[in-house]
């Protein structure tokens, strides 16, 4: 390549209010911290965003082939964002695996960007492509930028005294280097990152920022690109902010519910995808005396946390559905004895092993029903990844208060999938108080306070307090071991009343969008960003819409059957077949109709919104 | 500081006034007495105490002992017994459990709670027979057994408790009968001083479904030819007459009868204290060997890490090189920015 000087060409700046970028490549091409990077760098300029990981359940299938390719998608604007983005606006593609896996998702005349270098016969065999799609003219359409990604990052290396491999490794930086340029956007907060990364080997965070910097540079220097963007910050609320996805913000959440309560936070986990980095992430916070026990199993995991909660601390479990079945013998016991736990649920695709690092909403009867005999639980849901710190502090509230396990769902989107989080102050926390029995005097196991009816909380080691527990039925007040008939059925009732009762202390539903009309949305979780945005379109097209998103799912709200009335349809999306739609049918007698998708992936707007206006077209017979 | 005495205890202050409801000559009874007499003299103070247990007829032991009490679920106990310890190693943990709660459907949390050393004092009710689902055979069951679910004799070949927890690195080994109180109690004060797990497996009669099955050891005119006490520091000498002992072969143990140029000196002396696993591990293979006495007492205790301390330890120091947690900090942890 020459190295004369050359006159940059003239460019043009564009501005736009959004735009959707996906990485993709093949799982070891570092995907993911590529996509990690740009939205750090997006969210700190003060664009909203939204971000979808897309990986394989294989952690590195064999190189260059269609099950290896992993994908990050990021939608960031200058408006508010609530969904990835349904089609995207610019694509790298580092191999013909990547190209072929997502290009249907690539806008027409949207940005591609290969890396040719991967595009040699065994490239293209691998990604069992016959021709080559950039000789077959099967790209038309898309402007398409062949980019010697490869080459031109060992080019940019080849001072440093590194391997082949190790220079390989850092062609993402290109890439990243190349989309920095393309929405004009800084490379110091990944600078930073690099620094801290490779602390102890400053010749890779050298390499990484030499191939980002090579990459700017590139387009910096070729009059390939003629355009840049920009897309300006977004008006969010005032506040300090941060980037924060679902399991981080679950794991600080238990933090703070710990610290607020007075309380040992214990988490008792088994590694399960896509639940384990809440492990990870609480492991590190030993400063706040937290202790996480790694347990030989999903059944170890609950029940030391049943002890650990039965000794006086904050007992959490997080799992996901296939330590879910295996935890339901557990959560009857606790729901028997009566002590405080939360159990969190990140939902991947099932049943079985099933997707594991695809997103679902299927446990919910699961986590409503998934216990022997009568068992009531309540259930919440959070519904973005910043809500997970707050639905942890909801979970933690109940549970403590009603001496009660309490489920917590979230999935797969949610806890891998990112947005700015406005930092609360201290003084926007709530406060959880906590009593532990001391007194002696007139001390029953199961003598309950009379408005949660919850048992008094007696922790081993308190003088005077000793008392036996377990799972078999327990006679009323005194909590010893009762088999007679009428003491069961009122016992069994008390449990049940004791969670349903939870609906005076939780808030009513208000639908956002119109408060009354032809249609209202119910959703729950993590389909909040999507139905959200759909509404706001169909409401700006005319059509009076109303949207409820359940944070509880048991207790549901007090008002949300009068709610469901004041529409004339009501439409229930879920990532399941039809679970919350088949509660509400059941509860309210109300004709929801369903709108299911089950296919690993969260909807996408255009979907919910079709599904409205053809529903809103059609002429009911009744 | 001002120096509080021990409260003084009776066995009568570790009895609830709840109906013991095991059968009518049952060996858990002999346990029972056996434990509520070993912990009014441990200086413990009685709040300080829990008893957790699975499912199972040993499992219904913490309802007939005045302390805390966590009858949990079948095989979890080990589970929620480490979930207690770590999160108060004050509290002394004892758990009450059965060949097929602990050997079977909980043999998993067994062997991990016994690897990682948590101080919790296991007792093994062994009566190789499933008692409360009223008789099929146990992990513990001879090969051959003849129950209700195996008409035609069992085929599975039974565990060795000891051997068992053993291979898992027990810091604390010992096994002792229903019927041998004073040799129980000593065991059972043993295991209570050890720091780390201590598993006990205590050789239990059903008189309903498996009576009898531990009679070779227990009728006086064959316990002393058919067990072997051993004594830290003692030689393995058994025998009515005290004349036949254990001598070890190159990696076999075999008996030998004291006189004609054999002494005392040829033989093991036991020592509970010996590093490798390996050596207790032979003593446990004598049951099942033809000729060879079941040996009684403590065949292991060994120092090691004990984990609820680690765990309090790493917190510790983690503490003194972070400072406490402070929420605002963790709240802001990395990039932020703001937006006015």
């Amino acid at each position: 390549m020459a190295t004369e000087t050359t006159v940059a060409p003239p460019r043009r700046k564009e501005t736009l209010d959004s735009a959707v970028i996906r990485f993709a490549g093949d799982s070891g091409d570092g995907m993911q911290i590529t996509g990690s990077q740009f939205t750090n760098t997006t969210a700190l300029f003060g664009n909203d965003i939204a971000t979808f990981p897309d990986f394989p359940a294989e952690i590195r299938a064999p190189a260059g082939t269609l099950p290896g390719v992993s994908g990050f998608q990021i939608h960031f604007g200058a408006k508010d964002i609530f969904t990835p983005g349904d089609a995207v606006d610019v694509l790298i593609a580092m191999n013909p695996a990547a190209l072929k896996m997502n290009l249907a998702d690539l806008k027409k005349g949207g940005i591609l960007v290969v890396n040719v270098d991967n595009f040699k016969e065994t490239d293209l065999k691998k990604a069992q492509v016959a021709v080559s799609p950039l000789e077959d003219r099967s790209l038309e359409g898309y402007r398409l930028f062949p980019v010697e990604l490869t080459k031109l990052t060992r080019a940019a290396l080849k001072d440093l005294g590194l391997d082949a491999k190790s220079m390989d490794r850092c062609k993402n930086f290109f890439a990243l280097g190349m989309c920095y340029w393309l929405y004009n956007r800084t490379l110091d907060a990944t600078h930073r990152w690099l620094d801290e990364k490779f602390g102890s080997k400053p010749v890779l965070a050298e390499a990484n920022k030499l191939a980002m910097k090579a990459g700017y540079a590139f387009c910096d220097a070729t009059e390939a690109f003629q355009v840049s963007y920009e897309v300006p910050p977004a008006k969010l609320a005032p506040g300090v902010y941060r980037n924060l996805s679902g399991n981080t913000a679950l794991a600080m959440g238990f933090v703070v519910a710990a610290q607020k309560a007075g309380l040992r936070l214990f988490q008792g986990s088994y590694p399960i995808t896509p639940a384990s980095d809440i492990l990870h992430e609480l492991s590190m916070y030993k400063e706040f005396g937290v202790i996480t026990f790694q347990a030989e199993d999903e059944i170890a995991a609950i029940t030391s946390a049943i002890g650990a909660s039965y000794a006086g601390s904050l007992a959490i479990t997080t799992t996901s559905g296939p330590g879910m079945a295996l935890k339901g013998e557990a959560l009857g016991l606790a729901t028997m004895v009566e002590l405080p736990l939360v159990v969190v649920d990140i939902q991947r695709g099932g049943p079985s092993t099933g997707l594991p690092t695809k997103t679902e909403q299927a446990d919910l009867f699961q986590a409503l029903f998934g216990r022997n005999s009568e068992a009531p639980v309540p259930v919440v849901a959070a519904s973005t990844p910043g809500d997970c710190f707050w639905v942890a502090l909801e979970a933690s509230r109940i549970a403590l208060k009603y001496m009660v396990p309490v489920i917590l769902l979230s999935d797969g989107y949610l806890a891998n999938g990112a947005e700015p989080w406005r930092i609360p102050d201290l003084s926007e926390l709530p406060e959880i108080p906590v009593t532990f029995r001391t007194e002696p005097e007139g001390f029953r196991p199961y003598e309950r306070e009379p408005h949660t009816l919850a048992r008094p909380w007696a922790v081993p080691g308190t003088p005077g307090l000793e008392h036996r527990i377990g799972g078999l039925e327990k006679q009323d007040v005194t909590g010893n071991v009762n088999y007679e008939p009428l003491n069961h059925e009122r016992m069994v009732q008390l449990r049940a009343q004791k969670v349903a009762g939870i609906v005076q202390d939780i808030p009513d539903v208000v639908a956002a969008g119109d408060p009354d009309g032809d249609l209202l949305i119910v959703g729950w979780g993590s389909t909040y960003g999507a139905i959200t945005a759909a509404l706001r379109a169909q409401r700006a097209a005319g059509r009076r819409i109303g949207h409820v998103h359940l944070r509880h799912l048991n207790p549901l709200p007090g008002n949300l059957g009068e709610v469901l009335k004041r529409y004339k349809r009501v439409l229930v999306p879920e990532l399941n077949m039809g679970q919350l739609v088949w509660l509400l049918r059941a509860r309210y007698l109300t004709d929801a109709v369903s709108y299911p998708k089950v296919q690993g992936k969260p909807f996408m707007q255009a979907e919910l919104e079709a599904k409205i206006q053809s529903l809103l077209a059609e002429k009911r017979t009744t | 500081m001002t120096a509080t005495l021990p409260p003084v205890y009776t066995k009568k202050d570790f009895q609830t006034d709840q109906e013991v409801r095991w059968c009518p000559g049952c060996g858990d009874y002999a346990i029972l007495s056996a434990v509520q007499q070993v912990f009014p003299e441990l200086g413990i103070p009685r709040e300080k105490f829990v008893v957790v247990s699975g499912i199972g007829c040993s499992s219904r032991f913490p309802y007939y002992m005045n302390t805390f009490g966590f009858h949990t679920i079948h095989g979890r106990a080990p589970a929620v017994a480490t979930g207690i310890k770590i999160a108060r190693p004050d509290l002394e943990v004892w758990l009450a459990t059965g060949d097929g709660d602990a050997l079977s459907i909980g043999g998993n949390h067994t062997i991990h709670m016994l690897r990682r050393n948590v101080g919790i004092k296991v007792l093994l009710f062994n009566n190789k027979i499933y008692g409360l689902p009223t008789g099929q055979y146990s992990p513990t069951s001879e090969i051959g057994k003849k129950a209700k679910s195996t008409p035609y004799g069992s085929l599975d070949r039974p565990f060795n408790p000891l051997s068992l927890a053993l291979g898992a690195e027990a810091t604390f080994v010992a096994r002792s009968v229903d019927v041998f109180l004073p040799q129980l109690k000593a065991v059972l004060k043993k295991a209570a001083a050890h720091k780390g797990s201590a598993f006990v497996e205590i050789l239990q009669n059903c008189n309903i479904f498996n009576d009898g099955a531990w009679e070779n050891l227990t009728e006086r005119e064959l316990r002393d030819d058919h067990t072997i006490a051993v004594e830290h520091g003692q030689p393995l000498v058994f025998g009515k007459a005290k004349d036949k002992g254990i001598r070890i072969n190159g990696l076999e143990l075999e008996v030998v009868t004291l006189g004609n140029g054999i002494t005392e000196k040829d033989l093991i002396v036991h020592d509970e204290r010996h590093p490798n696993p390996a050596y207790a591990f032979l003593l446990s293979r004598m049951d099942a060997s033809p000729g060879f006495p079941t040996p009684l007492g403590v065949l292991r205790a060994v120092d090691a890490p004990i984990y609820e301390k680690q765990v309090g330890d790493q917190l510790a120091a983690v503490l003194a090189k972070k400072g406490k947690g402070d929420l605002t900090r963790l709240l802001r942890a990395g990039d932020t920015w703001e937006v006015r």
